[in-house]
């Protein structure tokens, strides 16, 4: 049977073969990586190992350059719908690749003196870093299972090396391991889950997918299982809780532009498949995600915040942080399903806390990276006195963990109401002790962001070492263009807000 | 043939595969075990396709068995890593981090 229908299909097939027709200016972003990843290889190979320092030229004006079809396709009217409609640049992809290059831009600015002074293998790491970046590009406009599978294993591959970046370090080795084991068998378990869809509605489109769940497959139990499976991967992906545990060693081991790029980048990239994943492909099954949501949303907040509470090692701590955040982005999912108006703010809720997160947690992790370069310690205890000799780095480190927290006019402020107007549309009895758990978890991260504040304006220099700390120029121009983010919309708001709507992929 | 066939046998791969990692101590075998869950996707996949007689589940196998591959070579290189680094590839030696 087997072979007969192998034989039907591909005669029904190859007769009408014809070559897809390709919108190259939608493509663009996407070739210009391509291109530049090429270029990198060669550029590794030719250049002697005290030119290697532009490698990381190249890779930063690369990503700027992809940026730039970004905003042209973002002027023109009409999107670009390819391959039957499993890649579609609409307004949401465009949002979601502008974020992704600026973060990859501002992390090549973070590693650049990281790597080239910590001796490592500087071409690799870049060609690696925009494999990845070019993974999560495509991620943002994948609307089908089998793109969406390519661009997360282009997205996590390239991780799982980077991680490991340095080689002869026990712990980085742990950090790769962790993160390769935990992450492949989350990709397989999705997978498993993936052909279950398939097999029940006979497409890999997400709109094919959309249409069939929401009709003659009304809960069918597999079909709920198979959800579930499938959006259990993903959470593995965004590290929320019960599936968090490979994130605090991965981040702690990893190199620390490493460490920010996976807590901003790939989760991001993780965030974007959930939500095209869950808004076009699952919407009609909210009785399936919506109570998976509420509880990876409570877990993850709860867990993530308390166990931040009492680590003694800044990168550690900022991890749990960046778990707790991924649980406020998963608020507004547990809340889409009420009713039409909350699933519109809800979407626009993840959006905008994705656009904000970025700044934030971006700007924290390069001040850490900045003062690590002086004291070459990663412990809280080590920040006692930062005011008195990096009085503008300690300005900067209140702004980012007070924006982390929540707290006006800080962008994080914004982040958080937007999750709570999604709660408040919803209005259901579990969404508004969803919210409560929220606020309260709110408070308690208070706690561990001023934790560290404290030990900067407060408390004397440990060892009585005062010299100033010198900001290398990238480290100065990724510092600058992240706390003007945050200031920025922690002022005026509205041009997120703006991203926020144009970018909805609810109709 | 009927397609159940096809699905209980998928479905005992998986479990052995997430039976394999989950209890295996031993690195490479970990490895084989998340081939075999892979291995039950690919004849998911296949038989979904052959009864849907849809191309898009055998197009959706190759591509996992490519990327497997891919997968599987950085799984090894990061093993070989830690072989180099600690003359062991068991799995509860690497716990250096904890908390």
């Amino acid at each position: 049977m087997l072979a007969a229908a192998v034989a039907a299909s591909t005669s029904a097939v190859a007769p009408h073969f014809k070559a897809p027709i390709l919108d190259y200016h939608a493509l663009a972003p996407e070739i210009v990586l391509t291109g530049v990843l090429g270029v990198l290889l060669l550029v590794d190979l030719v250049v002697g190992e005290r030119e290697r320092w532009a490698t990381s030229t190249i890779a930063g004006i690369g990503i700027l350059a992809a940026l730039i079809p970004v905003f042209t396709l973002g002027v023109r009217s009409h999107p670009g719908s390819m391959f039957g409609g499993a890649y579609v640049v609409d307004n949401f992809s465009l949002v979601l690749k502008a974020l992704f290059l600026v973060t990859g831009y501002v992390v090549v600015l973070m590693s650049s003196n990281y790597i080239e002074e910590g001796d490592y293998y500087e071409g690799e790491f870049y060609f690696l870093l925009v494999s990845s970046l070019l993974g999560m590009v495509v991620m943002a406009s994948a609307r089908d299972l089998i793109t969406i599978f390519l661009a997360l294993e282009l997205l996590s591959i390239p991780g799982y090396l980077m991680a490991g970046w340095r080689k002869r370090d026990v712990k980085s080795n742990e950090a790769a391991l962790k993160y390769y084991l935990l992450g492949v068998l989350a990709t397989a378990v999705m997978l498993y889950g993936m052909s279950l869809v398939y097999g029940y509605t006979g497409t890999t489109l997400l709109t094919g997918i959309g249409a069939k769940v929401g009709g003659s497959l009304t809960g069918h139990p597999i079909l709920s299982f198979s959800i579930f499976l499938v959006l259990a991967g993903f959470a593995f992906k965004v590290s929320a809780v019960p599936f968090h545990q490979w994130a605090p060693d991965t981040y702690e081991g990893a190199p620390t532009p490493v460490t920010a790029f996976l807590s901003v980048a790939s989760k991001t990239g993780g965030m974007v498949a959930i939500l095209e994943l869950v808004y076009v492909g699952f919407l009609n099954r909210h009785d399936v995600w919506a109570p998976l949501f509420w509880a990876l949303a409570a877990l993850t907040m709860t867990v993530g915040n308390l166990i931040a509470l009492r680590q003694t090692n800044i990168v550690r701590m900022l991890a749990y942080s960046s778990v707790a955040q991924a649980g406020y982005m998963l608020v507004p999912f547990a809340v889409a399903g009420d009713n039409v108006k909350a699933r519109g703010t809800a979407f626009e809720a993840t959006v905008v806390y994705l656009l904000i997160y970025a700044a934030m947690n971006l700007g924290a992790f390069t001040v850490v990276i900045t003062v690590a370069r002086k004291t070459r310690s990663g412990e809280i205890s080590s920040y006692g006195g930062l005011f008195e000799y990096a009085p503008g780095l300690t300005v900067l480190m209140t702004v980012f963990l007070f924006s982390l927290a929540g707290v006006p006019p800080l962008a994080g402020a914004w982040a958080k109401i937007f999750v709570f107007r999604a709660v408040l549309d919803s209005g259901t009895t579990a969404a508004v002790v969803l919210g409560v758990i929220a606020a309260v978890n709110s408070v308690i991260a208070l706690f561990y962001y001023a934790g560290v504040a404290r030990e900067m304006w407060m408390r004397p220099v440990p060892d009585e070492d005062r010299t100033p700390i010198s900001v290398p120029p990238a480290l100065a121009g990724a510092l600058a263009a992240t706390v003007v983010a945050v200031l920025a919309v922690g002022v005026y708001p509205n041009m997120l807000v703006r991203f926020g709507e144009i970018s909805s992929l609810v109709k | 043939m009927y397609l159940n066939q096809f699905l209980f046998l998928s479905a005992f791969l998986f479990a052995t595969g997430v039976y394999g990692v989950l209890a295996r101590r031993n690195g490479v075998l970990v490895l084989m075990s998340i081939e075999l869950i892979l291995t039950a996707v690919n004849i998911n996949l296949v038989a979904f396709s052959a009864f849907h007689n849809n191309i898009a589940g055998q197009v959706f196998a190759l591509f996992v068995i490519a990327v497997a591959a891919a997968e599987v070579g950085v799984g090894l290189a990061i093993v070989l890593l830690i072989y180099r680094n600690k003359q062991s590839i068991d799995l509860t030696d690497v716990d250096v981090m904890k908390g």
